[in-house]
């Protein structure tokens, strides 16, 4: 029996069932489908090379991206009280703690890191969504006030990176008074004249986003990354009707005036060193290579083209929508033409008045 | 929503003694002596729910329809009321009513959130669910009072922030950031009051003040409990044990040290005894005012930012 079982029956199998893709070596795009060598994705840092899209990528792997020569130091979390209110669910908060824990390697959904970028003092504070979500409790928040007072301390600039669902339900009211706790500590930073900057990574909702999250002095964000309030659904449910699909993503909410720059992962560490340098009266990193060139500052092509008419609607009637369009750009022509004339009118108005007594 | 679950039986008997008031007005001794002993019986099952409400139960006694709202407090004790009105940018938000007015004769600025009291104003009101203009006018209403040093009230009863689109495309969060930023800034003394509902984001975003009560049978949650059902139990069926696990009735949090203080509820609650409740309310931030007013305008910042910084921070 044994040469059966063991050699003729997986010999079957293999015949029978597709074989399938370690998913240690090929990874699949979750926008475009298309496959990804792991290794040319790790080379990219996981942005698809195919569309662009940016997946997830871990906390370590951000901070090396970010930081000059990939070079940081992690700070050691400070530790508060745990599971203060004894929760329980289908399971206990505690447990599920543990086994976050034990599934990230990491203490807490936060990590604190402190290095140089562009040359300039630099403290982060990244989020771990895989650790539950990314959800804001009280060891999140006092990470967060560690890391600005660490911010203060050093005179370095700081970053915050949140990926996180919103507060911690677990720890109740306890998770709610993060959010003006995370405020008071970029309140620190701020009084103390140091840049604080966001990069509103995917996901950064509830009351994650509605804290520290909104009021950066620069607000960065990566490309699709979900950004908003409240959860899509919620927002379905109530207003019964289906949103643009690109509700809610950095590029919209770019074009809605809440995030100055959609920056990708490539650019990352040079628009930083750049936006940094120019915060703290460092040097050019460039050398001057930005001079004369050409800088977009046009409606993004996505954002373009993703445009529903439902926003339009609500919060810009005039903006154009197709069939409206050509309408809109006489309209604007013309009201152009009227300043100018109005200017013309001041300006020259005593030229024309001789010329036309005369 | 206007008849609690666990009053049926009170409010049963409340009918029969109103019908008997009917049928034997000046028809013998017997109908005073049923009514009156129908009358001691349901005050005591009254007294008998009301000392041991539940968690859950006590959601549904805050968002009662009938209990008194913002406006009703701010009618009863806020002399000169002066409603000032929109974000400057955008709109006029009824859901965040606030302005100036006179507080036991003191200037002062006062807001909160208006549910409304029947279907017409409870849709202007937004059902007290506020969008981004109203945490705007918030913070300008926070500037005006650092600018002319006058105190501020502030009534907390919301189910949460209106989760509509057009509030997302406005930047909710950022409104509601920006709210917080603003109270951490205000060199006046803050004085809140949950008087119903505080829902998570939306009830906070004006509620980062100096001192901070709860009424008796008010509640204060970072999710609803049907939400957190949904989420954690995966059915909203678990809401009753969502409430209790969250921990939001005021005694839970004055317990935890999230809150100053509670402010007491006649039994059967502040929709019975809607002056009670707001002599109540009205007494205990005068007595707050009153110790806060010495206060610099430095030492009320630097304090407020402590007593929030201690939050969680001390092992509780």
């Amino acid at each position: 029996m044994n040469w059966l079982s063991n050699i003729i029956r997986p010999r079957i199998r293999s015949l029978v069932e597709p074989k399938e893709v370690p998913d240690n070596l090929w990874h699949k795009c979750p926008s475009c489908e298309g496959m990804l060598f792991h290794r040319d994705l790790e080379e990219s840092h996981n942005v698809c090379y195919h569309c662009n899209y940016h997946l997830r990528l871990t906390v370590k792997k951000r901070l090396a991206l970010m930081f000059d020569e990939g070079k940081y130091e992690n700070l050691p979390l400070p530790s508060v009280a745990h599971d203060p209110l004894k929760f329980k669910d289908r399971k206990k908060y505690a447990d599920r703690i543990k086994e976050s824990q034990a599934k990230t390697g990491l203490k807490e959904a936060i990590t604190v890191a402190k290095g140089k970028i562009g040359g300039q003092p630099v403290v982060i504070a990244a989020f771990n969504f895989s650790f539950m979500g990314g959800s804001m409790g009280a060891g999140v928040g006092e990470a967060i006030v560690m890391a600005a007072e660490q911010a203060v301390k050093s005179k370095a600039a700081f970053i915050a990176i949140p990926a996180s669902g919103g507060a911690r339900m677990q720890e109740g009211m306890l998770s709610l008074v993060q959010m003006p706790r995370t405020i008071i500590a970029v309140e620190m930073v701020k009084e103390a004249g140091l840049p604080y900057i966001v990069l509103l990574t995917d996901p950064t909702t509830g009351g994650v986003s509605a804290s520290f999250a909104m009021v950066g002095d620069v607000h960065l964000a990566e490309p699709g990354a979900t950004i908003g309030f409240a959860g899509r659904r919620v927002i379905e449910e109530t207003v019964r009707e289906t949103l643009p699909d690109d509700f809610q993503t950095a590029e919209y909410l770019k074009e809605h005036g809440i995030v100055d720059i959609v920056v990708s992962r490539s650019e990352l560490h040079e628009t930083l060193s750049r936006l940094l340098n120019l915060l703290m009266g460092g040097e050019s990193q460039s050398g001057g290579a930005k001079k004369g060139k050409k800088t977009d500052i046009a409606v993004s092509k996505s954002a373009q083209v993703k445009r529903k008419s439902s926003i339009q609607k609500e919060i810009r009637p005039d903006a154009p929508s197709s069939a409206k369009a050509v309408k809109q750009v006489e309209a604007a022509e013309k009201a152009l033409e009227n300043y100018r004339k109005a200017g013309a009118s001041i300006t020259e108005a005593p030229k024309k008045a001789a010329s036309g007594k005369a | 929503m206007n008849k609690l679950d666990f009053e049926k039986p009170i409010l049963e008997l409340e009918g029969k003694i109103a019908e008997l008031h009917k049928v034997g007005s000046g028809d013998g001794i017997n109908i005073t002596e049923e009514i009156s002993r129908m009358q001691s019986k349901a005050d005591r099952l009254l007294q008998q729910a009301y000392s041991k409400l539940t968690p859950a139960q006590k959601v549904q006694v805050a968002r009662h329809q009938d209990r008194p709202h913002c406006m009703d407090y701010v009618d009863a004790f806020i002399e000169d009321f002066t409603p000032l009105a929109g974000d400057r940018a955008y709109a006029e938000d009824y859901a965040l009513i606030g302005g100036l007015g006179r507080f036991n004769g003191r200037p002062c600025v006062v807001m909160g959130q208006e549910k409304g009291h029947d279907t017409e104003s409870r849709i202007k009101h937004n059902f007290g669910m506020v969008r981004p203009e109203g945490y705007r006018k918030a913070q300008r209403l926070m500037e005006m009072a650092d600018k002319f040093q006058l105190p501020v009230i502030t009534l907390v009863d919301t189910a949460g922030a209106y989760p509509g689109m057009g509030a997302e495309e406005r930047g909710q969060s950022e409104a509601i950031a920006k709210s917080i930023e603003s109270f951490l800034r205000t060199g006046v003394p803050i004085v809140s009051v949950v008087i119903g509902e505080g829902g998570s984001g939306g009830a906070i975003a004006i509620a980062v003040a100096d001192r901070i009560y709860m009424l008796e049978h008010a509640i204060y949650s970072v999710i609803s409990p049907e939400g957190c059902a949904s989420i954690l139990w995966r059915s909203g069926e678990y809401a009753e044990e969502a409430a209790t696990a969250l921990k939001i009735t005021a005694q839970d949090l004055h317990q935890l040290k999230l809150i100053d203080g509670i402010i007491k509820e006649p039994i059967g609650g502040a929709h019975r005894h809607k002056d009670e409740v707001i002599a109540n309310v009205s007494e205990q931030i005068d007595l707050a005012l009153k110790d806060l007013i010495p206060w610099s305008p430095d030492q009320l910042i630097k304090a407020r930012r402590a007593k929030f910084l201690a939050f969680g921070r001390n092992g509780l």
